[in-house]
């Protein structure tokens, strides 16, 4: 859970007393504290990225394992290496690919641009609500997301289907006299992304508007300032940092994100995380979900990755000037 | 408060509508008669009756339990020592690619990463034999892998808000490093690595696409079993078993917050005492 921002600011550690209880732990204990996770993240985290380089240069071929080898022995004699450049060529030559590599953006964009609008008012509604209650209010944030994430996705479906509930209901009142179709749309795909990632986008947002000085406001009002202009004045640009930081947490997973397209947007949604799965787990063609992998990672991942770089470096210096 | 604008109020109103409507929705209809999802049929429990039959179902859901248990175990073991690196450690030679290797799997995407480690084990079990097929122990590596990183956050913002002084006295007064881990350091940031281990646990059980890549044909989990029953359309089932997971997940949050709030008032309460009897001196 967010704290709730309490506590007397702590006292500035003398630099040198950080990690001076453990740098006594002998070369030994240490060494070996570090090690094994360490060793962890080579192992299952980082090589596997170079054996996902390594395959996509591969070529398709069927057998086991469904691709072929980089570097082989020729006759006991010569050392061949064989790299195929196959799949990329393939990739950034079949429009599909690149279409699904822009409609995933676009997707992501449209769906952290409504997950704001919808989550900077409830946020900042918490900040101001009532101390008794703001608890409360953030439990109910983010209990969903301890509830089954396949699960919520799937309660839209019976909601945006045909003859789901929503059209039952519009009909019902009157407003439509043919059932919309949402489901199996990209609209049915905003709604997901938007519900599933809510919360993520309300937490740090409530946390900077509520650490907000609520006297900057006072002040603004109190020279005449209308509300609304005080909260664009204001407000806005001081939760900028909230902003941004839920913006990355929604955009982030939407991107790649697999099972919403697959279950709410059905066949005609073009998502990159959806191409890839179809290419492992349909085609069975190893080294093109690979070369999909190596185009994500270059064209978001690093992007995302030096982007978040900048940002910590920013604050870092904002705060070395406060 | 004077900002209690009717906008922000219709605004929570209409946020906490779209969190909660369709959870409810998914409850309701768990009771329902008829096999139509979106017409009532009147009340029954069938639907959970036929849920408690379901071979398939519940031996996934053993899977799923038990992977999760192991996963968050061996996460929060690695997550804390990787915390404890993050604040206490200081500089060491490879810091960088550590605290990158610990971030990154948070910015990954999942179908990335779920090919990625696949990869990985087709490879080991090329080169040493090991893992042998995959299954159980091949998606709780996976799981840990990725669970490691959020355990490693909750644990290192724990240490990095806590007073060290507690842990240099008693360094001065001669106690082994060791000693002062086990005997300090973890009481103090035990809360967290329930939490820690709770949050594991959470994205262990609730994990579709790593898991995907990282099975084998006969370890089947309950959100791949889920998954292929939904892609071929809504049963009342599913909803039953819905009903279920939320009505857990409530009361485990319900019973966490109280445990936590009762803490803290034990906190104060001592606290009060101790500055009373400070007075009374």
């Amino acid at each position: 859970m967010l704290g709730g921002g309490g506590g007397a600011p702590k006292e500035r550690r003398h630099p040198n007393s950080a990690g001076a209880a453990t740098r006594r732990l002998g070369v030994g204990g240490r060494g070996l504290v570090i090690a094994i996770p360490y060793f962890w993240l080579l192992l299952f985290f980082l090589a596997p990225f170079l054996i996902v380089m390594k395959i996509s240069f591969a070529e398709f071929q069927v057998g086991v394992p469904p691709y072929t080898p980089l570097v082989e022995w020729v006759d006991d004699q010569y050392l061949q290496v064989r790299m195929s450049f196959a799949s990329y060529f393939y990739l950034f030559g079949d429009e599909l690919y690149v279409a699904a590599y822009f409609n995933s953006l676009k997707i992501a964009f449209v769906s952290t641009l409504f997950a704001l609008l919808l989550g900077y008012p409830m946020a900042y509604g918490i900040a101001r609500a009532d101390k008794s209650i703001r608890n409360l209010l953030l439990l109910a944030v983010v209990l969903p997301f301890w509830t089954s994430f396949l699960i919520r996705v799937y309660a839209w479906i019976g909601i945006l289907k045909n003859n789901g509930l929503l059209n039952n209901f519009l009909m019902w009142i009157g407003v439509i006299n043919e059932p919309l179709e949402i489901l199996n749309t990209e609209i049915a795909v905003y709604i997901g992304i938007v519900y599933a990632y809510l919360p993520f986008m309300i937490l740090p947002l409530y946390s900077t508007l509520e650490k907000m000085d609520m006297s900057l406001l006072e002040a603004a009002m109190d020279l005449g300032c209308r509300p609304w202009k005080a909260f664009l004045k204001v407000t806005l640009p001081l939760s900028v940092p909230g902003i941004v930081a839920g913006c990355m947490l929604v955009f982030i997973p939407a991107v790649g994100e697999f099972v919403i397209p697959d279950l709410l947007g059905g066949a005609d949604t073009l998502m990159i995380g959806k191409v890839l799965w179809a290419e492992f787990f349909n085609n069975r063609d190893w080294p093109a979900a690979s070369a999909v992998a190596v185009a994500m990672l270059v064209f978001l991942v690093v992007p995302i990755m030096l982007f978040q770089g900048y940002q910590a470096r920013q604050e870092a210096k904002a705060k070395e000037q406060g | 408060m004077t900002n209690r604008s009717p906008f922000l109020i219709s605004a929570l109103a209409f946020g906490f509508a779209f969190l909660y409507v369709p959870i409810l929705l998914l409850i309701v209809f768990s009771f329902n008669e008829s096999k139509l999802v979106t017409v009532w049929g009147g009340f029954s429990f069938k639907w959970y009756g036929e849920l408690f039959q379901d071979e398939q179902l519940l031996g996934a859901a053993k899977i799923s339990l038990l992977i999760a248990a192991m996963s968050a175990t061996l996460a929060t073991l690695l997550g804390t020592m990787a915390g404890l690196i993050m604040a206490r450690f200081g500089r060491f030679k490879g810091r960088t690619l550590f605290s990158g290797m610990i971030t990154a799997p948070m910015v990954m995407p999942e179908v990335i990463t779920g090919l990625a480690i696949l990869l990985m084990f087709v490879v080991l079990e090329e080169l040493t034999g090991w893992p042998d097929g995959r299954g159980i122990t091949t998606i709780t590596i996976a799981h840990t892998t990725f669970a490691m990183a959020y355990v490693t956050i909750v644990i290192q913002s724990r240490l990095s808000q806590m007073d060290d002084s507690v842990e240099e006295a008693a360094m001065d007064l001669g106690a082994r490093p060791l000693k002062v881990f086990f005997l300090i350091t973890l009481p103090i940031i035990a809360p967290a690595l329930v939490s820690g281990w709770l949050l594991a646990f959470t994205l262990s059980l609730d994990d579709l696409v790593t898991t995907s890549f990282a099975a084998g044909p006969s370890s089947s989990t309950l959100p791949m079993v889920v998954f292929s029953s939904v892609r071929l359309g809504v049963t009342p089932k599913i909803n039953a078993l819905a009903t279920i997971v939320v009505g857990l997940a409530t009361l485990a949050i319900v019973m966490a917050g109280y445990i936590m709030h009762r803490q803290e008032q034990q906190r104060k309460r001592a606290m009060q005492r101790a500055l009373a009897e400070q007075d009374a001196l």
